[in-house]
């Protein structure tokens, strides 16, 4: 039994240094993805938002099919959509794999994610943008210096679930070949013939990833919300 | 030509006439895996998330350890450690004669998914039962109601009109994530998506796939709405 452990660890044989590049790269495309992601979710909710009626259908549209399609599908469109796209005008040319993850993961994300801002803009109060406006702020000022602030405290915890649910997203990539914890345990199940233990390594890695999101989404929805412990409003 | 060839003859696709037979059969497995999985998980939800609200405390330490687990875990982890990591104890199958079930990815995949889906409806109905107002357990208890007639009769019915909504989007969700039962060599819708894609390089058959779902998620959105609408027609929930 002891001897089945060590597969896990770093001697001879051992697969610990894979495991944990793994586990960088499921981190690695998780954090790349985030930020794309949040952006595209944000424009997406302000066209939603928007008082131009084809815009509003668009970004309505983009929501309602970025919501509804398996994000394993998604990620096969986009992987070789892309890929066959594009080597129409340059031949032999290949997407690395983590760049479509990462607009495939991005994609879902800013459609899961608008829905959260949508919300968090319709409870920022209306007066809120009025004063801005009588103070002589223009309209990007007004959102960037008035709007934006308040938004994140409102939004953080939708965000944080959003943020949970791509952690085990990034889980799909394995299937183009990005070399995440899945494909290594994959491979580790091929060539040692052991699957429970390194599934199960793999299940424990995924859990300390979460738990430490949790904690650090906690911590975060508490900072934000510092300024409101004064009134007894929602803090932990 | 059989009536799932129609689709593809109608939309002038050659890849979708030539696989939509195999797509329709691929679209029954992921509705029985789903449908199955769904309505197990429901009734295992509820057992666990009454007993992780009212069960002596162990039973809440386990239940919230489990809840954690799966809920923390993604789903295609949680299908290869159960097709590939308990398959790797075949002689054990063997013994206790069960190796039938652990043998084919379909009982794998329906597995997985029934607990998985259990663990995010336990929360769910966790979450609806904690919100019902403290004073209808004491009316209950003041008009002499036993504990289990208190949940059955006045705060179950109450807490379900409450996790509705949130059921329905478990249903979508498990609609999507069954996507990943491919990856266990199962033909379901994506699987068969694959093969006819793998066969023709023919990447239009992959947003045939994605129409598919698509509709599946937006028919099944509307008719939780209507259903929620109508389940609610007594409160002013809107």
């Amino acid at each position: 039994m002891l001897d089945k452990f060590a597969l896990l660890g770093f001697g001879d044989g051992g697969w610990g240094a894979a495991l944990l590049q793994g586990a960088f790269t499921t981190i690695s495309i998780a954090l790349a993805t985030l930020p794309f992601g949040l952006m595209l979710g944000l424009i997406v909710a302000l066209g939603k938002r928007s008082e131009n009626i084809v815009l509003r259908a668009l970004a309505t549209a983009y929501t309602t099919v970025f919501r509804g399609v398996p994000e394993l599908l998604t990620l096969y469109i986009i992987y070789f959509g892309i890929q066959i796209l594009v080597q129409q005008v340059f031949h032999s040319f290949s997407i690395p794999p983590f760049v479509a993850g990462m607009v495939a993961l991005g994609v879902v994300l800013s459609a899961f994610s608008s829905e959260v801002w949508v919300g968090a803009l319709n409870a920022i109060q209306k007066g809120q943008r009025e004063a801005a406006s009588a103070l002589g702020l223009s309209k990007a000022q007004a959102f960037r210096l008035i709007v934006f602030p308040q938004l994140m405290r409102v939004a953080l915890p939708g965000l944080g679930n959003n943020w949970m649910v791509l952690l085990k997203e990034t889980s799909l990539v394995s299937v183009i070949t990005l070399q995440d914890i899945m494909f290594i345990t994959t491979r580790a199940n091929v060539v040692t013939k052991e699957p429970f233990l390194f599934f199960g390594a793999a299940m424990l890695l995924y859990l300390i990833f979460s738990l430490i999101s949790a904690w650090g989404v906690g911590r975060l929805e508490a900072r934000a919300n510092r300024g409101y412990a004064a009134f007894g409003g929602a803090t932990r | 030509m059989n009536w799932c060839d129609y689709p593809g003859y109608w939309v002038g696709s050659e890849v979708l006439q030539n696989y939509g037979c195999r797509m329709a059969g691929g679209l029954w497995i992921t509705f029985e895996l789903v449908a199955i999985s769904v309505v197990l998980g429901f009734a295992l939800a509820l057992g666990l998330a009454v007993a992780r609200l009212y069960g002596p405390k162990w039973a809440q330490a386990a239940i919230n350890g489990y809840t954690t687990l799966f809920r923390g875990t993604p789903l295609l982890c949680q299908l290869f450690l159960v097709y590939y990591g308990l398959g790797q104890f075949r002689l054990f199958w063997q013994d206790v004669g069960l190796w039938w079930f652990f043998r084919e990815p379909f009982y794998c995949a329906l597995l997985t998914f029934t607990i998985n889906t259990a663990a995010y409806q336990a929360e769910i109905l966790r979450g609806a039962i904690q919100s019902i107002p403290r004073g209808q357990f004491e009316g209950a208890l003041a008009l002499g109601l036993h504990r289990w007639a208190t949940l059955r009769h006045v705060v179950m019915p109450q807490a379900m009109i409450l996790a509705l909504r949130p059921l329905g989007n478990e249903l979508i969700v498990m609609i999507k994530s069954s996507a990943v039962a491919s990856l266990v060599t199962l033909i379901d819708l994506m699987g068969a998506t694959k093969l006819a894609f793998s066969r023709s390089f023919d990447i239009s058959i992959y947003l045939y796939a994605a129409l598919i779902y698509l509709v599946l998620v937006e028919v099944i959105r509307q008719v939780w709405d209507k259903l929620e609408l109508r389940l609610t027609r007594h409160i002013a929930l809107r």
